[in-house]
């Protein structure tokens, strides 16, 4: 039989064609990944160590102590009255305060690690020029970690969000609605087998794929220099594992649900925590130390974690098989369930 | 009974076999506290079509799912071309043709697309161009779904049921919302699909609709057939072959039926509120008497004859017209 005439690339072909018939869909998956990168991208860009933000209450005095911070690189330092300074500091356009007269006086938000830095260095400069002397001899030695960017380390955690994202909704949505629309049934009444309508789900996602995963990389890799450390190869295969995880549990999500409104709430339920928990624009340590075990076994937790362990630290395929084992035991569980639980009708 | 087999002779494969195109017995299904098909017997022959009447909830749709296998009885066996769904699914799904009642295509795939992907699905059939030819639609061919009139989507939704060349074709309401033109070129495609001797079972409430296409009729309601024949055997069994039908302005007295009913050439009467209806089977008798019967000939508001159709053959079953459901 000729590829044209079997089942499976007929489904295949048709649902792709339906996907790119979809400008709106479109946009979403290709389109939207690489705006939030360039603007998660510009966001931090710089380099090396931040400024820190510092104001001086506009007094007699203030112009001369101006002038002696701002002369220290690291600082950018400007000159307020007490209104502007009450704004400024509310809203963290600046990180300190310093407030000329006897006794000097530092004003701070203790809460933002910003200012706190910020008072450190500023009291460490003024005090220098007022004749302290180190009562220690000290000395750095500054290392530069490649791949330490905040751009580098969430590029790999778009790539997982956006993995998890698309494969869910593209096999929840058309699948619902083909259910909706009474389609499913009708392909019921065919030869056609069941297994052949869900392969292709998987089968049009990985065509997605290599355009999602080349145009998001394709963009970040050359613009914004993010390192892929790794094997290119083995980053491929992740992406691939990833994909037909995600669209095994799209189809799970799908599996029962008869509105396109009821599958969206299901979608949130399953995805919204993973944005949140598996670390994409922020790291998934930050949560309690019990919950860890939990995190660590979602699904989008170990794609993230493989990812940047290719990207970041150009892991090879021997250190990652526990993020490989969770994800394929994911797309066992959710691949037989859905084939228990689907409802044709 | 005229059974109209045999003259059609069989499918393909030569299979003018012994077994019915379709058999059930006792067919019993219940959704919730409702009994929607309720002791229902059927047998369709090989190279017949066959029309399922009857209002709408009368069991009519559940009834050819259950023979489509895309619902199981409560009670009751099914025959499928000699076999049976639980055993022979596969090998059935290859030779039927299903169109449903609510179907609806993938929006933004082509005819032609949405063609080759059923036929893709069965071992042998025609080919798409064949297909696209066969139900009138070349110059659609490569139009998306949603731009197709909703004639053109009925036939398109009947192309993809005759994508495997099947034997026996199904086909639930198929003409239900079409304009009068769009129904013709249907029942002309479906009359070619009879002459080449295949089976039909087709559900309707449009009476014309089960007179122009079916060599026999059974008319379902409350679940189970109340009546079965070729459409004239029905219509001949009300016993006359004209009804009268007639109103009279208001504070005109009716005539009681039983009056009605004594008069020459008049089989049965009933009367609904201001309206009568007389079966009659000799209406040169019938209606000189009735205009007799109510004396003042102004006092109708409405006076009509027409031939007998299955329609009153239901409406005498049941009391009910059939649109009332």
């Amino acid at each position: 039989m000729r590829l044209s005439t079997r089942p499976l690339w007929q489904l295949t072909i048709n649902r792709f064609r339906e996907f790119v018939r979809e400008p709106e869909a479109v946009f979403w998956v290709f389109a939207f990944p690489v705006l939030l990168a360039c603007a998660l991208g510009l966001a931090f860009r710089s380099q090396g160590t931040p400024d820190v933000l510092v104001a001086v209450l506009r007094t007699g005095a203030s112009a001369s102590l101006a002038r002696t911070l701002g002369a220290h690189q690291g600082l950018r330092v400007r000159e307020l009255d007490r209104t502007e300074a009450d704004v400024a500091l509310r809203n963290g356009a600046i990180h300190l305060l310093v407030v000329p007269g006897e006794p000097l006086t530092y004003e701070l938000d203790p809460s933002r690690p910003e200012s706190r830095v910020g008072r450190f260095v500023v009291d460490d400069l003024l005090q220098a020029g007022a004749g302290r002397r180190s009562a220690l001899a000290v000395a750095d030695r500054l290392v530069t970690v490649p791949g330490s960017r905040y751009i580098d380390w969430v590029v790999p955690g778009l790539l997982g969000m956006n993995i998890m994202g698309t494969g869910m909704w593209s096999v929840a949505f058309s699948v619902v609605q083909a259910r909706v629309r009474k389609l499913l049934k009708r392909l019921m009444a065919t030869p056609m087998r069941r297994t052949d309508y869900l392969l292709s789900h998987m089968a049009s996602r990985l065509i997605f794929l290599v355009l999602e995963v080349g145009l998001l990389l394709g963009f970040a890799v050359p613009v914004f220099g993010v390192p892929v450390h790794g094997s290119w190869l083995l980053l491929g295969v992740l992406c691939l594992l990833g994909a037909v995880t995600f669209s095994g549990l799209g189809l799970l999500v799908a599996s029962r649900a008869q509105t396109v409104e009821g599958v969206s709430g299901l979608m949130n339920l399953v995805m919204v925590p993973m944005w949140v928990f598996s670390g994409v624009f922020f790291a998934s340590e930050n949560f309690p130390a019990m919950m860890q075990p939990f995190i660590a076994l979602l699904p989008l937790t170990a794609l993230n974690q493989a990812l940047r362990g290719v990207m970041i630290d150009g892991a090879g395929a021997a250190a990652l098989w526990p993020q490989v084992a969770i994800l394929t035991t994911w797309t066992l569980v959710s691949f037989t369930a859905a084939l228990q639980l689907f409802r044709w009708r | 009974m005229v059974a109209s087999a045999g003259t059609h002779g069989g499918g393909p494969g030569g299979a003018a076999g012994p077994a019915a195109a379709l058999r059930c017995v006792g067919l019993l299904k219940r959704y919730g506290d409702v009994l929607a098909v309720n002791g229902l017997d059927l047998e369709v022959q090989r190279g017949e079509c066959f029309g399922l009447l009857g209002p709408n909830g009368a069991g009519k749709t559940t009834t050819i799912e259950i023979l489509e296998g895309l619902s199981t009885p409560d009670a009751g066996q099914v025959e499928v071309l000699g076999l049976g769904w639980a055993r022979d699914a596969s090998r059935l799904r290859q030779r039927l043709g299903i169109q449903l009642q609510e179907t609806q295509l993938n929006d933004k795939l082509t005819v032609a697309e949405t063609l080759r992907m059923f036929r893709s699905f069965y071992a042998q059939g025609p080919s798409v161009d064949a297909l696209i030819a066969s139900v009138g639609l070349e110059s659609k061919r490569d139009a998306w779904y949603s731009k197709l009139s909703g004639g053109q989507k009925q036939r398109l939704a009947v192309a993809c049921a005759l994508a495997g060349d099947p034997e026996v074709l199904f086909l639930d309401e198929p003409t239900t919302g079409l304009d009068p033109q769009s129904r013709r070129q249907l029942w002309d495609l479906l009359g070619q699909f009879k002459q080449r001797g295949r089976t039909i079972l087709l559900t309707t409430h449009y009476m014309d609709e089960a007179q122009v296409l079916c060599d026999r009729v059974a008319i379902v309601d409350h679940g189970q057939v109340i009546a079965q024949g070729t459409p004239l055997e029905l219509i001949a069994s009300l016993g006359a072959e004209h009804i009268v039908e007639f109103a009279l302005a208001e504070g005109r007295t009716m005539p009681a039926e039983s009056i009605l009913a004594r008069l020459p050439g008049v089989r049965r009467a009933s009367v609904d509120d201001a309206r009568g209806t007389l079966i009659v089977a000799h209406l040169h008798e019938a209606l000189p008497a009735l205009l007799a019967a109510v004396a003042e000939a102004d006092a109708f508001t409405l006076l009509t004859t027409h031939s007998a159709t299955l329609e009153d053959v239901f409406v005498s079953l049941t009391g009910r017209q059939l649109r009332d459901g």
